[in-house]
């Protein structure tokens, strides 16, 4: 399988007012087309930052520096902002965590689907009218072509998630960026938008990066894991390997203190003191 | 023994008014839920959200009304809608709500936060002596002394939670209602706290409704468990009983949908995949 997306040494530096802060320091990882790999951490640890570097929708006063920030082999970094505009929202695209806060409340569900299409693909309003209902209609809602005129507020936090997803994969992007996509749903509703989206990656064999700090989620939907803590890499396994026999310190304390693996009656807790030592 | 908490056919109606030519459409968050809680125990509540697992909360911590229902506090009756709420009352109940960053005021610095319940149901306390049990909270939820001057802003959001449980238990309550504690927090975050819930309730003799929908956590923390549904509670029971044998499809499409952590999992959907 040829590298989609392909990043060595990435870092990203905020200026503030105690000096540099480096919210991602030193990642690199490799994304092959058709995988789903996952990045677990705690907030704060980078996951977020790291990806939004990648699709460049970080603010300007971010510093991002990397020795290698490949997509389908084009330099992104080299990239001007024009071109690289054409290349977000349509081979690459980004779920983000809150669906509610994510889509514009003034316009329509229809609307915002087929500002993609009209932008990116250049269709016309009667196809891209069709396409948005066919797209409605693959992430599972029911009755696509009355729901394009209704707005955010009038939909369910599942139902604005599916239609966020309806957004992303509205271009068939090869590469598709799940930011928390469940972490504000319930445990029914993450069931359907998990499978809805492990089904869209099977059908059209994208790849997919799951950003997330849920354990069940890298278990029910990964190939492959990447763990970040405070904007390092503290490992990459296949995610087998990685809950059968964890490698770093605070892998193996983060999957300790999952509750379903209690053994006492107290949970173990995760130290930094413990695994300080290895960062250094 | 005689419950902490007993509640019996609990209702809640809201009533959304119709307009001029439109009738009042009346909605049931509760319908009709009774159970009993022993002391030190702890009650999980399940259900995913619009269920009213939280309009239950507000009515067993006395800020809402029951539309109807008998509700009961170390088996005295209290009917707030008809008698309101005496200051002792209001000492046996506490709350922890979800959002730590929402249910702290920002103006005020954590000191004043944990003093002002004293404030107001212990007026004739003496300003030093409510300085010195605040000190004292802050200790006991894993704090120090020099957090006592800082504002909630200074904090992370686990080390909130644990101000929040702090003022919760000031007043020396016997019944804790916890709102979905956990479920903003971070794992390791999240095992901190919920041990230090656990260490609280060996020491006070605490007894906890613990509102979640996150079973994992449930399965850790629970001794009975109860599931609510549209407003009904569908499954009751011990939490052995509710976790190995699911009565109610409800409870079982919740199982169902719960990730699991486990290697025999991730082993049956490797195993799937490579079929398909």
């Amino acid at each position: 399988m040829s590298i989609l997306l392909e990043i060595e040494n990435l870092s990203v530096e905020f200026e503030t007012a105690s000096g540099p802060f480096r919210a991602v320091d030193g990642v690199s990882m490799k994304v092959h087309e058709g995988e789903v790999l996952a990045i677990v951490g705690e907030s704060g640890s980078g996951k977020s930052v790291s990806m939004l570097a990648v699709m460049g929708l970080l603010p300007w006063t971010a510093k991002v520096r990397a020795d290698k920030m490949l997509f389908q082999g084009r330099d992104l970094l080299g990239l001007d902002a024009s071109a690289r505009r054409k290349l977000v929202g349509k081979d690459m695209a980004m779920i983000f965590q809150e669906p509610m806060a994510s889509l514009n409340p003034c316009f329509t569900v229809g609307f915002q689907i087929e500002e993609v299409l009209r932008v990116h693909l250049g269709l016309d309003r009667k196809a891209r009218r069709a396409r948005a209902i066919e797209l409605l209609d693959a992430v599972g809602i029911p009755d696509p072509a009355s729901r394009l005129s209704a707005y955010p507020h009038q939909m369910s936090g599942g139902q604005c998630q599916r239609v966020m997803i309806a957004v992303a994969i509205a271009c068939n992007p090869k590469l598709l960026i799940a930011d928390e996509p469940t972490t504000a749903l319930d445990v029914t509703i993450q069931k359907q938008i998990l499978d809805l989206l492990m089904r869209l990656q099977a059908e059209h064999g994208m790849g997919l990066i799951m950003i997330t700090h849920n354990m069940g989620v890298v278990a029910e939907t990964a190939d492959r894991v990447v763990v970040q803590y405070k904007g390092k890499k503290m490992e990459e396994a296949d995610v087998l390997s990685l809950f059968e026999n964890p490698q770093h310190p605070y892998t193996k304390a983060l999957l300790a203190a999952l509750p379903e693996n209690a053994t006492g009656d107290r949970l173990p807790t995760v130290s930094a003191a413990a695994f300080e030592e290895v960062l250094q | 023994m005689s419950p902490v908490l007993e509640i019996r056919d609990i209702k809640r109606d809201y009533r959304l008014p119709g307009g001029l030519f439109r009738q009042d459409k009346v909605i049931h968050a509760v319908k009709g839920v009774s159970f009993a809680l022993e002391k030190g125990k702890t009650l999980a509540i399940v259900g995913e959200s619009g269920c009213g697992k939280s309009t239950l909360a507000r009515i067993l911590t006395m800020i809402d009304a029951p539309t109807a229902g008998e509700l009961f506090i170390e088996g005295k009756r209290v009917d707030i809608a008809k008698d309101g709420l005496s200051p002792e009352m209001r000492r046996k109940v506490q709350i922890v709500f979800q959002n730590p960053y929402g249910s702290l005021n920002p103006r005020q610095k954590v000191g004043e936060v944990l003093m002002e319940p004293l404030v107001i149901n212990q007026t004739d306390m003496p300003a030093s002596e409510r300085r010195e049990r605040a000190q004292g909270m802050l200790k006991k939820v894993g704090l120090g002394p020099e957090h006592f001057n800082r504002y909630p802003h200074m904090f992370s959001g686990g080390q909130r939670q644990r101000i929040a449980i702090a003022r919760a238990l000031m007043l020396n309550p016997s019944l804790l209602v916890l709102d979905e504690p956990v479920s903003a927090l971070d794992l390791s975050v999240q095992a901190q706290v919920l041990n230090l819930l656990a260490d609280l309730q060996d020491e006070f003799g605490l007894t906890y409704v613990f509102i979640s929908h996150d079973l994992s956590v449930v399965r850790y923390i629970a001794d009975e468990v109860m599931v609510m549904y549209f407003g009904e509670a569908v499954e009751h029971g011990t939490r052995d009983a509710v976790f190995s044998n699911p009565q109610h499809s409800y409870t079982k499409t919740l199982f169902a949908a719960t990730p699991r952590a486990s290697v025999e999992n991730i082993k049956a959907r490797l195993a799937r995949k490579a079929a398909a």
